[in-house]
């Protein structure tokens, strides 16, 4: 029913442009933009990387700017809605005429805007985990990739819990692919999946999906669910008394502030692998959840997996390559980053992988634990050997597109 | 067999969704001949009234199953006199007037509360049935919904005030001439409406999660229910949940949850090509 969403969408649009100013710097400021869902169903996701993207711009404007130039950060709310997206990145390109834009979090967004912002000749910077295979020169991924997540999360739960899986994935690009990588990975090991369903992201009734679950008997259930709606799985599962008897890991759980929504009773034991959590003990992280606190306060948000704090490492990557392009010209930041430019930050340090605009990462094994993260297992170095192994910007430079890996299964 | 079981139990919470949330807008249809496109938003109001009375330390319970029907019952009252009372008769009119309301409740909660999901857990744990387990608010929904309709029904069926409201439903011109109140009978009737689906938003919100548009996921489908049940109100409602609601979730365990609703829609368009009149329009014709 589109004509509901006209309306929110309508009021939406008055009040979303948050325009940070900063009126220290004198200079004619160097214009971000940021496009993430701080309302509707993905805020979960959004919020946070609002937080993570704010708090990157001030540090950068504390230390003295970029090039003698404040930058100056405008967010776009797009509410869930694709048709927004694709508003909002043009008017970021043509209106704000931004030096960089970062943005998208689900791969749905991400597809409508990458390829317009290529063409606008608008730096892009996207900042999720996802499936791979991205390969694009315009366009940076700087989250983590199934050859480094699920690559990680696999083996170790079937190690601790059996060979048999059931998956349930969102119903877009994201968990088609990303499942593949599930049912790749497992095969890898000696086990299989014992059944794959698909689940639109405004569902929210999981009972028959939960008594298929107990028919097919798996000794692991693995979600690759996705925005606000679908946590209602976790719930209804908990609720069937389900919990104590088949183990849960999720390649997407905790992205956003998921374990702050279920109890311990609904959340404990739930296993994920991201290339950060919050609770990571590390000096950096440790100075930088400090600073982060005195920025926001009392309503400090809590990162969980990896969404926000990629966010924030995103930005001091563009950051970098700017100040080693001394120029914020689109080709010569690109080139920049492309000279292997790293940046050591709270989830360890992150490599840029010209072949890719992938990022060589940390990743990290953790369980919820008390609405938070126990983090288990950390792997330094991962390197996007997934989208490597289709992609090579150097030998195509105009490449534009995502391949679908050929998840050999 | 436990599976069989275990997928019944299913099929009736199932069925047991669709009618609860289709009841409220059978009364206002039933009643007032009135399309109520507002229905999915008392709806979303019955879950916030609930959620808001449990955070302000109210029992579940109560929250569920006095405060949201209560609130959402005087608000019926409310858009009953401002709105629908200045438009009988006027279908088109009334369809373009409740949409407006629609829209304008979808824009206030936003504005209050936010375009997020919020939502609290399902109370009752879980239910073994041999190798299976299921979640025992499911089958509380199971039972509410059965009382629900029992209730609807005996008050209609055996109280003075069911025989006016039956009365003015047949005809409403005649009952005024016999002295009833039928502006009266028409107000109450969209509270109680109004009412019940204020307890059903409540009852689904542990299962769906509470959001500003929650209300345009079941929209559809209780219209799709009420018009496929035809006129009887009550009989018409409950058989045509049986069927659909039976179609949608069987369809989805052998299936996927995309091809269940698919398959559900594909019988509701098949049987009122079938059944222009609804399933009450051929069967059970003399029901409630």
């Amino acid at each position: 029913m589109h004509r509901r969403t006209v309306l929110t969408a309508a009021a939406g649009g008055l009040a979303a442009p948050l325009v940070f100013r900063h009126a220290a710097l004198g200079a004619d400021p160097i214009k971000v933009v940021g496009i993430h869902d701080a309302s509707g169903g993905l805020d979960i996701y959004g919020k946070p990387m609002v937080a993570t993207l704010e708090f990157a711009m001030d540090e950068i404007n504390a230390g003295g700017g970029l090039l003698g130039r404040p930058v100056q950060l405008i967010n776009y709310d797009p509410q869930s809605n694709i048709q927004l997206y694709t508003q909002f990145a043009t008017q970021a390109a043509t209106r704000d005429k931004a030096a960089v834009v970062h943005g998208g979090i689900t791969s749905a967004s991400r597809e409508a805007i990458r390829p317009l912002l290529k063409r606008y000749n608008t730096l892009y910077f996207y900042n999720t985990q996802y499936e791979g295979g991205v390969c694009d020169r315009n366009c940076f991924c700087t989250g983590s990739t199934p050859a480094q997540n699920v690559n990680r999360l696999v083996p170790y739960i079937m190690q601790k819990w059996g060979k048999k899986v059931y998956i349930l994935a969102a119903d877009y690009n994201y968990g088609q692919i990303t499942s593949k990588w599930v049912v790749k990975y497992f095969r890898e090991g000696g086990g299989d999946a014992v059944a794959v369903d698909f689940f639109p992201l405004d569902v929210t009734n999981f009972g028959p999906a939960i008594q298929k679950i107990q028919a097919a008997k798996p000794d692991i259930v693995l979600s690759a669910l996705v925005g606000g709606a679908h946590v209602s799985f976790y719930r209804q599962w908990a609720a069937a008394g389900m919990k104590q008897r088949i183990p849960m890991a999720s390649t997407t759980f905790g992205g956003g502030n998921e374990s702050l929504l279920l109890s311990p009773e609904e959340g404990d034991g739930i296993t994920c692998a991201f290339s950060y959590f919050q609770e990571v003990d590390n000096p950096a992280n440790a100075a930088f959840l400090q600073k982060f606190k005195a920025k926001f306060g009392a309503g400090t948000p809590y990162l969980g997996g990896e969404l926000a704090m990629r966010t924030y490492v995103g930005a001091q990557l563009w950051a970098e390559g700017v100040r080693k392009a001394k120029s914020i010209d689109r080709m010569k930041v690109i080139e920049a980053l492309e000279s292997g430019i790293g940046v050591d930050g709270p989830p360890g340090r992150t490599v840029l992988d010209p072949k890719t605009n992938h990022v060589t990462l940390d990743v990290y094994v953790a369980e919820v634990q008390n609405k938070g993260f126990k983090v288990l297992q950390h792997f330094p170095g991962s390197p996007p050997s997934d989208t490597q192994s289709v992609c090579d910007l150097q030998k195509e430079p105009n490449a534009n597109k995502q391949v679908v890996v050929d998840v050999r299964i | 067999m436990d599976l069989a079981i275990a997928t019944g139990i299913q099929a009736l919470t199932g069925i047991a969704t669709l009618l609860l949330i289709s009841l409220g807008l059978a009364i206002v249809f039933g009643m007032m001949r009135v399309i109520n496109l507002a229905h999915g938003e008392f709806l979303m109001l019955g879950a916030y009234s609930a959620i808001l009375a449990v955070q302000a330390g109210v029992n579940l319970w109560i929250a569920m199953l006095v405060v949201a029907p209560l609130c959402v019952g005087l608000l019926g009252v409310v858009v009953e006199r401002l709105v629908i009372r200045r438009l009988y008769g006027r279908m088109v009119d009334t369809m373009l007037a409740t949409w407006g309301l629609s829209l304008a409740l979808i824009g206030a909660v936003t504005m209050i509360f936010g375009n997020t999901v919020s939502g609290f857990s399902a109370p009752l744990g879980s239910v073994r049935i041999g190798a299976y387990s299921t979640s025992g608010y499911g089958l509380f929904l199971i039972g509410a919904t059965v009382l629900l309709l029992l209730a609807v029904w005996a008050v209609l069926r055996f109280t003075p005030a069911g025989l006016i409201a039956r009365g003015t439903m047949q005809n409403a011109g005649m009952a005024a001439a016999l002295g009833v109140p039928t502006e009266r009978v028409y107000a109450l009737s969209f509270a109680a409406g109004a009412a019940v689906s204020g307890l059903a938003g409540a009852l689904m919100a542990p299962f769906s999660g509470v959001l500003p548009t929650m209300g345009t996921a079941y929209i559809a489908k209780s219209f799709i229910t009420v018009i496929t049940g035809g006129a009887a109100m009550l009989a018409g409602t409950a058989s045509a949940s049986v069927l659909l609601g039976g179609v949608n979730t069987l369809g989805t365990f052998a299936t996927t949850p995309v091809l269940g609703e698919v398959l559900m829609l594909a019988v509701a368009i098949l049987l009122l090509r079938l059944l222009p009149q609804g399933i009450t329009g051929r069967f059970f014709r003399r029901a409630l």
